[in-house]
């Protein structure tokens, strides 16, 4: 019965200013559709439904696709270019050792509930998510945090017991999402949070409706959207579907690359090819024989010839990329010559480790489309240098992460690392890679002590080349993020800087 | 008849009951661990332990089982992991689905397949007879999830007369809702159309050789009087009762289908809390079709133990 | 007027006009067009499937993506797919996939559900009750959903799809042959055998099993075309046999989205199956004519999955 009302007070606004703008047009004599014109509601469609939608309790993109920006906020935020600027934060300043964080917080903010936004709210929503029970799928990110002080409602301070040089960054994520005392524990079916849209409706299985909140705290943003629906569609084919018979207004990720053609002419949809955070990256297993041995791995490097696998495995959208790194981060370099497609050299390198004529392994692939296909491609340039490479499939996440991620029971496998700037996951230990390099681990570790963005960079790069070289995964491609949506419809990130949905200026040309 | 009666139910519970167990222990069993699915690959090990506590994973399998199976009679079906929500919601949502679907599809077997048979039975070795048997013979070697996938092609990519997939609820009206059930119906009644054909052909011959039908044939009724007024409606008998058993087949038929036309039904409840690792709704969904399989079985046994009582002495 | 060549005849009383098994054997073929058809089709696509293990006119698995999706005769007899492969060795391939699978699936289900039909016919009582309690058990998972657990469990492959198949034949060769066997028992001879002091093991194996050979027989070529049927549900889910191993099912899984483009990867694929599971329905109904005439029955249905589970013989005393 919610629905319902919610669905017809939305109809009903857009029909009576429809109405009224109808008028100026008819008078103006260019619109034969008035109704048009005035559109306020909108239609995403999105591939995979979130699993709940409290970002900082379950770690599927989706959940953040839908809430972040749109229902959760952060105290800072990520904005188009990747960038983190001020949000429920106004500003912060960081002390010279890097070990202290005062944060001065917005005022008057409220929760879509009434519960106003203070030092003790985001006090409770950080505790929350790095106390013992906490079940937050990024609870890493807080370990620094030793105590959390509140000398003033609007001012909040972190201590650290040692330095985070991507703390502010981290803060920014959907799992940091400021979260209500009130509202926290149901959060997970009926979201509450302080951003320019409330939660309306869940129909599981179908969609996420959302309607603007007319209290947003930040009145010099006229949040042009009224309704919005979040559509769950699996398949490429009724998307197009979908698209075509303005079902769904925007698919910001469509999953079929080799449908993108077909929209080529389309008068009234728009296909825009960005950029994401997802690196197609084959992990291999460093503890085991023969990757264990460096020359090994970088033959199977060679042995790839990216453009051809791109153009296989994803009819030639995506970017190709020499280390765990996208363009799209800061301090990007372009690696892909380090080891370029050379099958000769390859055999050559396999010869000199000991395998002149090749070898066999499995490679335990999760059953989606971009990586089953990437692996059929990869298993027939293998067989080119004599490696025989069997593909099993597996289930993912839940049998891919019991056999890969916990019992490092593989030998190569290949998936999209979702999380922006995780070159770090080659120092963790344990991690499925097992690659242990002390002059990788010292780089990473000097990251998080340099608070001095220009010095990150730098060292991000040399962290890049140790990579490349060392190739303790085969770095693949950066998969593309391909948009189909409505020619009119204007505001919509073209690049994913982190998987996100962001709508508050999202808006419809007359 | 009553004692015959109440050893059926008390083994109609016995299966239930031991499928409940068979679904529990192999999800139970099944590697993957739910909260790890849940927080992904970034998660700490005490922050798993910590959402396995919240989940009641931690807990005995018996006891898991037993507050399952004892929620059950209850009527909770307890708690999705994934959604939050009580499994007995999302159950009789996708019900909603899944449920007219396979009604639909029994409606237009029907209507194709008595006629038809009918026909063929009537004129039999005539053209409608080799016609019936071709259509018959073809229509149940055709996989259902091809004929949905040629039904997409034609009606709803070339022609555009018909959604390609996708549900809008029944809020959104029963025409739409319906709407979005015609093609899918047509792609799973196809194949039951064909075995009901060759049912209800087989079951008119059977009927017009009786006694009943010959006398009255030789009363000088016309070939039509006995065909309707007679044979059909005894012929009908055999095939409600295979009806009744494709029902079953007919729902864990619509796994398939609802996957190609992306209708919110229960086998794509049961795909998506697979992959998911939702126990709870797994095995809910399982025990909700091994129970319709076993409840449809035990009417259509009831029917035959009322259609014919001498069995009832030699039941097992 | 070869009335066979209708729909399967359903042949309770009518039996007398078609003992076709008496007949030599030139005129089997002649009265039997569906037998006929059906045993051409089998053949056919077993020779298919036996010589894609050493011949196929391009390696399934080798991909020129620079002629990728070209259409039938364009490049290769059947065109080529998303990597630049030939359809018609991919399809040669899945033949043998298809068929083994199948074969293997049926093998396994028709041993043991035969040996728990028959034991259980043989022993009566409480033993035959808890075998036929537990085939309602695995009959009342549906097939796929099953498949889909065991496929979590065993990981996808061969072995997981024969075994999610062999599970849910096992309950129907169980049913059929224990429902034979129970009206073999029930037979004079059998009286006399027992008189004579056999044990219930040596007249399940001299009387019992030569007896029922004839509905096993019917049942496995129809059992055959269902598992074909069921395989290319599994590995269209993906479920099936992995990569590079073409299978018919994935053919037309990731033939899905080149719909537009490329029509004949998803046409082709599923002629392959309708075909194949038309000729082992054929077979069945043709050999169901010849040789197990009465099995036919009210019931007259090809699937035998449909069968009533644990109802007595509608024909029996």
């Amino acid at each position: 019965m919610k629905t319902l009302l919610v669905i017809a007070g939305g109809r009903f606004r857009s029909a009576t200013l429809g109405i009224i703008l109808g008028i100026t047009v008819v008078a103006a004599g260019s619109l034969p559709h008035p109704a048009e014109a005035a559109k306020t509601a909108l239609v995403l469609g999105m591939n995979i439904e979130p699993a709940g939608l409290d970002p900082t309790v379950a770690a599927p993109v989706a959940v953040g696709q839908v809430t972040w920006q749109n229902i959760f906020e952060g105290l800072v935020t990520i904005d188009r270019g990747g960038r983190v600027v001020p949000q429920l934060a106004e500003s912060w300043t960081i002390a010279r050792d890097g070990l202290t964080y005062r944060f001065n917080l917005r005022q008057g903010v409220r929760f879509h509930d009434g519960e106003p936004f203070d030092a003790g709210t985001a006090r409770f929503a950080l505790d929350r998510a790095r106390g013992a029970a906490s079940v937050n799928p990024q609870k890493r990110f807080f370990a620094a945090i030793q105590s959390i002080e509140t000398p003033d409602p609007a001012t909040l301070v972190l201590h650290l017991s040692q330095p985070a040089g991507n703390l502010l960054y981290w803060l920014a994520w959907p799992a940091a999402s400021m979260v209500g005392t009130r509202s926290a524990d149901s959060d997970k079916t009926a979201p509450v949070g302080t951003g320019p849209f409330k939660f309306s409706s869940w129909t599981k299985g179908d969609r996420v409706e959302l309607v603007r909140n007319p209290d947003y705290w930040n009145a010099s943003l006229k949040v042009p959207l009224d309704h919005v629906t979040f559509r769950f569609i699996g398949d490429p084919q009724a998307e197009v579907a979908a698209l075509r018979s303005g079902d769904v207004d925007a698919f910001p990720e469509f999953a079929a690359p080799e449908l993108m053609g077909s929209f080529a002419g389309d008068p009234d949809l728009v296909t825009v090819i960005g950029n994401t955070e997802l690196k197609v990256v084959a992990g291999v297993n460093n503890r085991r024989k023969p990757f264990n041995d460096k020359r090994v791995r970088q033959a199977l490097m060679m042995a790839i010839d990216r453009p051809a696998l791109i153009t296989g495995a994803w009819s030639g959208y995506g970017t190709a990329i020499g280390s765990h790194y996208t363009p799209n981060d800061r301090g990007y370099l372009d690696l892909t010559g380090v080891l370029p497609y050379d099958p000769d050299k390859a055999k050559a390198l396999l010869s000199e480790a000991g395998y002149p004529d090749g070898f066999s392994f499995t490679i335990k692939v999760p059953q989606m489309t971009y990586a089953t296909r990437t692996a059929e491609v990869m298993q027939a340039m293998f067989a080119q240098i004599g490696v025989t490479m069997t593909i099993e499939p597996t289930e993912f996440p839940a049998k891919w992460v019991h056999d890969v991620f916990t019992e490092h029971d593989f030998d190569m496998t290949i998936v999209a690392h979702a999380e922006p700037m995780d070159i770090d996951i080659y120092a963790r230990d344990p991690y499925y890679f097992g690659y242990r390099n002390p002059a990788f681990d010292a780089l990473i570790r000097q990251i998080d002590e340099t608070t001095d963005a220009t010095a990150q960079d730098r060292i991000y790069g040399e962290a890049q080349k140790i990579l490349a070289s060392d190739v303790p995964a085969l770095p693949l491609f950066v998969m593309p993020k391909l948009g189909v949506w409505q020619r009119k419809l204007q505001g919509l990130w073209p690049d994913e800087p982190i998987p996100s949905n962001v709508l508050a200026d999202v808006n419809w040309q007359p | 008849m009553i004692a015959v009666l109440s050893r059926r139910v008390c083994g109609l519970l016995l299966t239930l009951l031991a499928v409940s167990l068979l679904i529990f222990v192999v999800m139970d069993v099944l590697p993957g661990d739910p909260a790890a699915v849940m927080l992904g690959t970034s998660a700490q090990p005490d922050t798993l332990a910590a959402l396995r506590h919240a989940m009641g994973l931690d807990q005995p399998v018996m006891l898991r089982y037993g507050r399952w199976l004892g929620g059950m009679v209850t009527g909770d079906f307890g708690l999705s992991t994934t959604y939050g929500v009580p499994a007995a919601d999302l159950l009789w949502q996708r019900v909603a689905v899944t449920v007219p679907l396979a009604v639909m599809a029994i409606l237009l077997s029907v209507a194709i397949a008595v006629p038809l048979g009918v026909m063929a039975a009537a004129r039999r070795g005539r053209a409608v007879d080799y016609l019936a048997a071709v259509f018959a013979q073809f229509s149940i070697a055709v996989p259902a999830f091809w004929v949905g996938l040629l039904l997409i092609i034609l009606f709803a990519t070339r022609l555009g007369w018909m959604p390609s997939g996708g549900f809008p609820g029944w809020s959104a009206g029963i025409m739409p809702a319906l709407g979005a059930l015609v093609l899918p119906s047509i792609a799973l009644a196809l194949p039951q159309a064909g075995v009901l054909t060759r049912v209800t052909r087989a079951a008119v011959l059977d009927v017009l050789d009786e006694d009943f039908v010959r006398t009255a044939r030789a009363k000088g009724l016309s070939h039509g009087a006995v065909l309707w007024r007679h044979a059909v409606p005894n012929a009908l008998i055999p095939v409600v009762t295979v009806l009744g058993l494709q029902f079953t087949f007919l729902i864990a038929g619509a796994v398939l289908i609802e996957n190609i036309f992306r209708l919110p039904g229960l086998g794509q409840l049961a795909y998506q809390a697979l992959a998911r690792r939702d126990l709870i709704v797994m095995q809910d969904v399982v025990l909700f079709f091994a129970a319709s399989v076993i409840v449809t079985n035990f009417l259509v046994d009831l029917s035959y133990l009322v259609l014919d009582p001498r069995l009832a002495g030699r039941a097992t | 007027m070869p009335r066979s060549a209708a729909l399967s005849e359903p042949a309770a009383g009518r039996a007398a006009d078609r003992a076709g098994h008496r007949a030599p054997a030139s005129r089997v073929w002649l009265r039997h067009p569906p037998l006929a058809l059906g045993a051409l089709i089998t053949v056919a696509l077993a020779a298919i499937a036996l010589l894609s293990l050493v011949w196929t006119p391009v390696s399934p698995a080798r991909m020129q993506i620079a002629f990728r999706l070209q259409a039938p005769l364009a490049r290769g007899l059947l065109g080529t797919d998303q990597f630049g492969r030939d359809v018609l060795s991919m399809l040669m391939a899945g033949a043998w996939n298809s068929l083994s699978i199948a074969a293997s699936a049926v093998a396994i289900g028709t041993a043991i559900g035969t040996l728990a039909g028959v034991a259980g016919a043989a022993r009566r009582g409480l033993i035959e009750a808890a075998l036929m309690r537990g085939c309602d058990v695995l009959f009342a998972v549906p097939p796929i959903l099953s498949a889909m657990m065991l496929d979590a469990f065993l990981g996808p492959g061969r072995r997981g799809a024969i075994v999610a198949i062999a599970v849910f034949m096992v309950p129907v060769f169980a049913r059929v042959t224990g429902s034979a066997a129970r009206q073999i028992w029930a037979r004079d001879y059998i009286l006399a055998a027992r008189g004579a002091g056999k044990g219930a093991t040596l007249i399940t194996i001299e009387h019992v099993l030569p007896n029922i050979a004839n509905p096993i027989i019917v049942q496995v070529a129809i059992q055959l075309g269902l598992a074909i049927l069921t395989e290319a549900g599994l590995s269209f889910l993906g479920l099936g046999m992995p990569p590079p191993t073409p299978t018919w099912g994935r053919m037309l899984a990731d033939a899905q989205t080149y719909l537009g483009v490329a029509p004949w990867l998803a046409i082709v694929p599923g002629c392959a199956i309708v075909v194949t599971v038309l000729g082992f329905n054929l077979l069945g109904d043709g050999l169901r004519d010849l040789l197990d005439p009465r099995a036919g029955g009210r019931r007259g249905l090809s699937l035998p999955a449909l069968e009533p589970p644990q109802t007595p013989d509608r024909g029996a005393p």
